[in-house]
């Protein structure tokens, strides 16, 4: 069974929009940056179904790229993450409220 | 299968293996050395590391001026006039920024290497981003520019407000991240490449049959970009993280990134997209106004001078983004020219707000500088010529840049946006003779006299010499920004 790539590609739009809306809705910074991720993953299945289309093997090297820099965010943010639980011990972004203006 | 090794121009990446060498180099000093590396002697590496880049400038200047502009690493690097001089301008921040960021060490009681060590990783990003000719380039030095950022926003560890803000600006622009690199995807899907130069060349010699994809795509990079830049609507995380970084870094933000991202932005816009000006050219217009008349107005009602500074910054993000606009050989020169005085400018600035912030960096209200230039002639002195350089006042370089850039969008064929931005740089006036005024108001409450630290001076000092010098000579950088243009890459 063939499978047409327009799938993939509404697939990958529809967990980006996913993504977007949780980002957008949600006030859990963890959550917030689970979304960010599942928008990279979106994105990821878009180069992939691209390149396919396109017999292009630059599409599947550039996922590569793409999931070195959202794991070297995942080591950047969860340090923040950490940095900002000990101090309020929550990571509702509500809650961070000291600037305002 | 055969691998085929693509060729690399080293002198080309030799700013950025430099930049990026320094930081591991460094790294691995404070690993590997018994006594702890101290502040001075990381100050003094990163100061000559980025002494060093800017020696590389010039050789890969007098390479381009005899060879022309070239790509290499499979055209996804390119070495042209634009990149060399926008790598000179971050090359001179780093430099600045290291001095500042040494005094606020000393002061907030900061040791180790990390604070240089993470600052030379960004600003190698930085220099990737301006010599960056395929997407996925832009993207790997976007995010090497903006992880190191992250930290840095966080470093100071005593003030709630910078985990505040690196968590806010972490989280922004991990999400303003994902939609460029979505933007890309779908570029690349409509177009067959992310490399700029063969997605200029597809649009050139093809019609594109569906462009929804390619308009989506372009779209989203635009919005990742505007994002960086903070250009209104999507400027809502700049004042927070301005106010909460530490002083230095907001520094090194304001300047490093805006040259980084714009000259990726320029490099899209003008280089890829360039066919299809007609289409993003209105999305830029409606940015630009929104950009320059939201960041002037809201920055009248502030009352904390880094927030001022962050709807200041905001303001000049629209300003630059008028020459992108234009989108000519003279907007891309104007641009060129607006960062190049706009960044020792800001540096300086925001190392005398570094100085008045005073221990724990806390004192950043606007009344902490009533009568500071009565008190202090030099130093208050120092602010208010690097405040009116903002502002646009003749005589410094922020007239040339504004004017500049206003000349080449009327020759552009936009008059109507022209006058807009116009009235926007008057609005903002307002805040920036405001707090001029204050400088010289009356001193009703006894202040503490602020003590200028050797290097911090002589970073104001180069901001204002740069300002007040090349304001009234500004042959030589008008020169240099028009040769870089001249050499830009196609």
């Amino acid at each position: 069974m063939n499978v047409p790539a327009a799938w993939y590609l509404i697939l990958a739009a529809v967990l980006f929009g996913i993504g977007v809306y949780g980002f957008l809705t949600r006030r859990s910074a963890l959550i917030m940056f689970m979304c960010v991720e599942l928008m990279l993953n979106a994105v990821n299945l878009t180069f992939v179904t691209f390149a396919r289309t396109l017999s292009d093997v630059g599409g599947q090297a550039t996922v590569f790229f793409v999931m070195v820099v959202a794991a070297a965010e995942v080591t950047v943010g969860l340090g923040i993450v950490v940095a900002v639980f000990r101090r309020r011990s929550s990571t509702s972004v509500d809650e961070l409220s000291e600037m305002k203006g | 299968m055969k691998l085929i090794v693509p060729h690399i121009h080293y002198l080309a990446i030799l700013p950025v293996l430099i930049l990026f060498g320094g930081a591991l180099g460094l790294l691995l000093a404070t690993a590997l050395v018994r006594t702890k590396v101290t502040t001075r002697v990381a100050t003094a590496v990163t100061a000559l590391v980025s002494l060093g880049a800017l020696a590389a400038t010039f050789v890969q200047w007098s390479y381009v001026a005899s060879h022309g502009a070239t790509t290499t690493v499979a055209h996804a690097i390119v070495l042209d006039g634009f990149s060399v001089v926008a790598t000179g301008v971050i090359a001179v921040g780093l430099f600045l920024t290291a001095f500042v960021a040494h005094d606020w060490s000393l002061r907030e009681h900061v040791s180790g290497a990390e604070f240089q060590i993470l600052a030379l990783a960004s600003t190698s990003g930085a220099v990737l981003m301006t010599q960056a000719n395929d997407l996925i380039v832009i993207f790997l030095g976007l995010e090497i520019l903006s992880l190191g950022l992250y930290v840095l926003a966080a470093f100071d560890r005593h003030r709630a407000k910078s985990s505040e803000a690196a968590l806010k600006y972490f989280l922004l622009g991990g999400f303003a991240s994902a939609i460029f690199i979505y933007g890309a995807a779908l570029v690349y899907g409509a177009t067959g490449s992310t490399n700029l130069t063969s997605i200029s060349y597809f649009l050139g010699s093809n019609i594109v049959l569906r462009p929804a994809l390619l308009y989506a795509g372009g779209a989203l990079l635009v919005v990742g970009f505007a994002f960086k830049v903070a250009a209104v609507p999507f400027h809502l995380w700049s004042p927070d993280v301005y106010e909460g970084a530490p002083t230095p870094v907001t520094g090194f933000m304001a300047s490093i990134v805006k040259v980084g991202a714009f000259a990726a932005l320029l490099r899209v816009l003008v280089s890829a997209l360039g066919t299809q000006m007609d289409t993003w050219r209105p999305i830029l217009w409606v940015l630009i106004v929104l950009t320059t008349l939201v960041g002037a107005s809201l920055g009248v009602v502030q009352r904390n001078a880094k927030r001022i500074l962050a709807y200041s910054s905001v303001n000049h993000a629209g300003f630059i983004l008028l020459g992108v606009w234009a989108a000519t050989l003279r907007g891309t020169a104007a641009t060129l020219f607006y960062v190049m005085t706009y960044v020792p400018v800001v540096v300086a600035t925001f190392a005398v707000v570094t100085l008045v912030g005073g221990l724990g960096d806390e004192n950043h209200s606007i009344e902490k500088y009533r009568g500071l230039a009565r008190r202090q002639p030099w130093l208050g002195g120092a602010l208010a010529v690097l405040l009116l350089s903002q502002l646009g006042a003749p005589l410094t370089t922020g007239f040339y840049a504004k004017f500049t850039v206003l000349a080449a969008v009327v020759d552009a064929g936009s008059s109507t946006l022209a006058v807009i931005a116009l009235l926007a740089a008057a609005i903002a006036a307002f805040f920036y003779l405001r707090w001029v005024m204050t400088l010289y108001a009356d001193d009703d409450l006894e202040s503490t006299r602020i003590v200028v630290p050797p290097l911090t001076g002589f970073v104001i000092a180069v901001g204002v010499a740069a300002t007040l010098v090349f304001g009234v000579w500004p042959g030589p950088i008008a020169a240099l920004a028009q040769h870089a243009t001249v050499l830009f890459s196609p």
